[in-house]
């Protein structure tokens, strides 16, 4: 199981601040696919992806028990 | 307070001040972001900060971290406001304190401009016909965000 959080513009495209997604692992970019087939309009070309709060790359794996966020792009300050 | 934080009622920059103020200090720079009423000729009613508060405040300390090992003794402090805003309210404060003026100066704007490339906090602006997520579309940098 893999826990994931929604922020900004991605809870209110979701319309939920996260789900968890029954899988055992499976890379960034595949998280950011299923994402935008799951939810038309994700934008997945400017979301982050964050892996137990540190940003990762999208080649790095996901495990079951990692707490993950999609980050869109910042603007605080 | 924790020197960098999220808060979510008014930010008082004199706290942080102190916090960063030792003996020896001969400079303390303190910068206070406000609301903007008026962003390219569209006028702001309120704003709405949003934020993924604990890795927000790890970024803080992250950023904190940056700025004592390029400017050796240096010392600062970070709170981000979230919620609603108002009009010239405080949303962000850095405190910092250094043995010289320059290094205050320029590690200040350092924290300011990595605040807005890393820490995940999202500024919504609503104006009197709608509003809108600020941040835009840019585009993933395949090497990452560090």
């Amino acid at each position: 199981m893999i826990k994931v959080s929604y922020f900004a513009r991605l809870r209110e495209l979701t319309g939920k601040p996260g789900e968890t997604i029954d899988r055992e692992s499976m890379t960034v970019r595949e998280l950011l696919d299923w994402a935008e087939t799951a939810y038309p309009g994700f934008g997945k070309d400017t979301v982050h992806v964050a892996v137990n709060e540190e940003y990762a790359l999208k080649e790095d794996i996901i495990q079951s028990g990692d707490i993950c966020a999609f980050i869109p792009p910042v603007s605080g300050g | 307070m924790k020197p960098f934080e999220i808060v979510e009622t008014p930010i008082e920059p004199q706290k942080y001040s102190d916090y960063v103020l030792h003996a020896g200090a001969g400079a303390v720079t303190v910068f206070t972001g406000h609301v903007r009423e008026w962003t390219h000729g569209i006028r702001t009613l309120y704003l709405s900060y949003e934020a993924y508060i604990p890795m927000a405040e790890k970024k803080l300390a992250q950023i904190g971290a940056e700025m004592e090992a390029k400017w050796p003794g240096v010392k600062a402090a970070i709170a981000h406001r979230i919620g609603e805003m108002h009009i010239s309210d405080i949303a962000v404060v850095i405190a910092v304190s250094s043995p010289h003026r320059k290094a205050a100066y320029e590690a200040n704007e350092y924290a300011i401009e990595r605040i807005k490339e890393v820490v995940p906090i999202w500024k919504k602006e609503i104006w009197e016909d709608g509003e809108e997520w600020i941040g835009g579309q840019k585009k993933y940098p395949e090497k990452g965000i560090e």
